[in-house]
């Protein structure tokens, strides 16, 4: 399987280069920060889809991963004084192995019950983080300014932040084309058809479906870091947002559920629509009510989404949109 | 003696669907498991291939004692099963479908390796041109030939068949049993549940009759279809079975 | 230190009988039609700010609005369940989760534009009544006493009238009740319906004693999560004992534990209830 010959693996990813390399080149703040935040949602709904596409377990609690990832990385940070690198990788992993703790037992729990245990996992562990010392309690951990002095300056210290969204991005896409195209993704799209006759089959489903958790636990663990580095501080009401963690469902829904193009599209999309209707005068107050609806109007008419809609009605695109 | 079965029972609740049923099947032979709906053979199967474990009794394939193994760990060592109820993983294309047999059975082949076998494997059930079709978009004698390729693709040594001639015309049920023959040649055991009477005498080397959860009669086709036993578990009514055959050996 | 137990303990089941409430909504819905109703929080928080409006701008005595609200929630549930949830009730459960999830956002949506998300009170107080050692607040007790009543109600309805019976029908088999010329769509609307009522009356009755927000339906949403998994989920009377539980532990753990700490057993307890035993306590009814 040569995967750069085939289409549907550098369109994404060619966009996400582009779109994440403009800021880069015009070296504009504003840009920086806008694609900051969309290069975050893209990479977190890429990430959830590895396990809500491709095994059909939908984590509702995703953010948790995002929330305790980047609470370890910051705190190495702010209290250790590690380096971004280090403590993003550091944050990873410590999401990760969560991930491979809980797996094993909560991926029991099928469908709607699954789900659910997903937000109590996140519910816990933002009231569990409100109580812990260490993370500072209820008012969460801040850096001294100082710290951005050893990254050449804030400005520097930002844009560093940057290049690594981006290359947190482009490695989360490349790295879901390359399971989907894997045995091991095999086993896993069999799991979501049909778990039962998978193993059947031969699929070790416990096994592949925590691999699948663990992977898309750890790299929202890095761009928490990420994210919560270039705000300079961490709150539990902040980590670990349930909304925040299913408007990436909506996200990953409306692009695509288990394609590789729909979360990087469906992600823009949604960014970008909501940051106009947070700046436009006439919907700012309404930007939930709006996305409800589009939700609502994805869901009862378009389930597959967009992506998934275009390949199914124009079969000699799929070598494209993946 | 490539499977072993011994003193098997399984219980769902207040209901015996399998009582000490024991038989043996010798390797490279095409077994049929026969008896009428309700009789537990389908339990059978499921038992065999680790889907649930029974109350008591052993399985044991090629030596190595299989009792309550997951799914998974039954498949990986050559036994692949067909479902009475096909279950195709439909947003997956055949090929794909194929492919997970390949990739997650005895072989564990690459996904590159796998590829190839699939092909070579829907050409030989037929459904070599609708490869890249959505297996949700077959119709339902496809979707058993399928199934049939995706238990082929994993190279079992062990084959379980549940009503793979269900619903085919006798231009079908013929071809279907020559793909049997061929198989059974190349080596693989074969054990197949099967309504389709004339069909599974036909092909079967041995046969062995479940009804109500118990093994009532075992033999050749020839000593089974005329074995009274297995006349009234059918029929129901030991009289008129007794009539039947005495009609048959007078006229 | 024993009279201090047993106030809290106390306080806690009175609360209890209100967040089983609640949570018998959710209870509900998901028996008969095996939809986790994620507009559950905001359905209740507008039950809140109904009471809130008829209690301040008509000057009911808020157990008469919450009375009021009662068909109004209902026509609400009709509502929510025809347009979000019929569409795609025989789909996949995540559609169902979503649409419900949707129409959250569009009520919180609406609702912060209109209400912002300030504090709002019912300024209202039946006194204290004095029992022995013990001190209860009038509004506390009466909740209790309207949400047992109401729980009576739906237990004699369920079970002793034409409509509930063939909810109970289609929550035990669908596809059998439809043979039998039971409307389902019809009956799905009532359940729903109903299901959103319980949760509208609950939050009415919450406001005689808690100030709120609109965003304060979320933390009962995930207290009758909690609840629904203690008592199984799909069993209403289930969800007034979980109810009870959950009251009891909130009253009970503040004396060994921070209050902050709460939360974290809550939801430790219901993760840990759902993997060992998901069919509940008291074991689910379907």
């Amino acid at each position: 399987m040569k995967p750069w010959r085939q289409p549907g693996f550098w369109l994404p990813l060619l966009l996400v280069l582009v779109g994440g390399g403009v800021a880069l080149v015009l070296r504009k703040d504003t840009l920086r920060e806008m694609m900051f935040t969309l290069l975050m949602y893209v990479a977190l709904a890429s990430s959830l889809n590895i396990l809500m596409g491709y095994t059909g377990y939908v984590n509702f609690g995703h953010i948790v991963f995002f929330g305790l990832g980047g609470y370890t990385g910051f705190y190495l940070i702010s209290q250790h004084g590690w380096h971004l690198i280090p403590a993003a990788l550091a944050g990873g992993l410590a999401s990760a192995l969560l991930a491979a703790l809980l797996g094993l037992a909560v991926l029991r729990l099928r469908g709607a019950y699954f789900a659910l245990a997903t937000i109590g996992i996140n519910e816990a562990a933002r009231a569990f983080v409100n109580n812990f010392g260490p993370f500072g309690g209820p008012t969460g951990l801040f850096v001294n300014f100082a710290v951005y002095r050893e990254y050449g300056g804030a400005p520097q210290a930002l844009w560093l932040t940057y290049t690594l969204m981006v290359l947190t991005t482009l490695i989360v896409v490349g790295l879901s084309y390359w399971i989907k195209n894997s045995r091991f993704g095999l086993g896993l799209l069999a799991i979501r058809e049909d778990e039962d006759a998978a193993m059947v089959m031969g699929v070790r489903a416990p096994t592949a479906k925590t691999l699948a958790y663990v992977v898309s636990a750890f790299f929202p663990g890095i761009i928490g870091t990420l994210f919560f580095f270039k705000n300079g501080n961490v709150e539990p009401e902040d980590a670990f947002r349930l909304q925040m963690s299913i408007e990436v469902l909506v996200m990953i829904m409306l692009g695509g559920n288990g394609t590789i193009l729909g979360p990087v599209l469906g992600a823009a999309a949604y960014e970008r629509l909501r940051g106009y209707l947070l700046t436009s005068p006439l919907f700012k107050s309404l930007h939930l009510a709006f996305a409800g609806l589009a939700l609502l109007l994805i869901v009862l008419f378009i389930p597959a989404g967009l992506i998934g809609w275009l390949r199914r009605r124009f079969p000699f695109l799929r070598r494209w949109l993946e | 003696m490539i499977l072993q079965v011994e003193q098997v029972s399984k219980r769902f609740g207040g209901l015996q669907a399998l009582q000490d049923v024991s038989f043996t099947l010798p390797e490279g032979q095409i077994l049929g498991l026969i008896g009428p709906n309700g009789a537990g053979k389908t339990t059978m199967f499921n038992v065999i291939s680790g889907v649930y474990p029974p109350e008591s009794g052993r399985v044991i394939f090629r030596g190595e004692d299989i009792t309550a193994r997951p799914p998974y760990e039954i498949a990986r060592r050559g036994i692949a099963r067909t479902h009475q109820v096909v279950r195709p993983l439909n947003e997956l294309t055949v090929r794909q479908n194929v492919m997970v047999g390949a990739c997650f059975g005895r072989e564990g082949l690459s996904y590159t390796a796998a590829a190839r076998i699939a092909d070579e494997v829907l050409g030989r059930v037929g459904l070599a041109e609708r490869a890249d079709q959505l297996a949700g978009s077959l119709n339902v004698a496809q979707k058993k030939r399928l199934e049939l390729a995706r238990a082929l693709a994993s190279r079992p040594y062990l084959l379980l068949l549940d009503e793979v001639l269900a619903g085919l015309n006798p231009a079908e049920v013929a071809s279907m049993l020559d793909l049997l023959r061929q198989i059974r040649d190349e080596g693989v055991t074969i054990l197949m549940i099967e309504h389709v009477m004339q069909a599974v005498m036909n092909v079967s080397d041995y046969v062995i009759v479940l009804d109500y959860g118990k093994k009532i009669a075992e033999g050749t086709p020839q000593e089974v279809a005329n074995d009274p036993r297995v006349i009234e578990a059918y029929l129901g009514d030991p009289k008129l079975a007794a009539g039947l055959l005495e009609g048959r050996e007078e006229g | 230190m024993l009279a201090q137990i047993l106030a809290s303990l106390v306080d806690g089941i009175l609360l209890g009988f209100v967040y089983g409430l609640a949570a018998m909504g959710l209870s509900l819905i998901w028996g008969v039609m095996r939809v986790i109703n994620l507009s559950h929080g905001a359905i209740m928080a507008l039950g809140m700010f109904g009471t809130y409006l008829l209690f301040t701008h008509l000057g009911l005595n808020p157990y008469l609005a919450i009375l009021l609200m009662a068909p109004a929630s209902l026509l609400f549930g009709f509502l929510v369940y025809g347009v979000a949830v019929h569409r795609i009730i025989n789909a996949p459960y995540l559609s169902s989760l979503l649409a419900t999830f949707a129409v959250n956002m569009m009520v919180i949506g609406i609702g912060t534009a209109v209400f912002t998300t300030s504090l709002y009170n019912v300024d209202f107080s039946l006194g204290t009544v004095r029992a022995g050692v013990l001190a209860l607040p009038g509004t506390r007790l009466t909740a209790a006493l309207a949400a047992l009543l109401i729980t009576a109600a739906l237990y004699l309805f369920l079970y002793r009238t034409r409509p509930g019976k063939a909810i109970r029908a289609v929550a035990n088999n669908r596809a059998a009740a439809e043979l039998m010329s039971i409307p389902s769509a019809q009956v799905l609307a009532l359940s729903f319906g109903i299901g959103t009522m319980l949760a509208a009356l609950a939050g009415g009755l919450i406001t005689t004693f808690f100030p709120f927000t609109i965003l304060s339906g979320s933390g009962y949403q995930s207290k009758s999560f909690v609840i629904c998994v203690l008592g199984g989920l799909g069993n209403p009377l289930g969800a007034l004992l979980g109810g009870l539980i959950l009251g009891a532990m909130e009253g009970l753990i503040p004396i060994a534990l921070p209050v902050s700490w709460v939360p974290v057993v809550e939801f430790t307890l219901f993760v840990l209830i759902l993997l060992i035993r998901p069919s509940g306590l008291l074991g689910a009814r379907t």
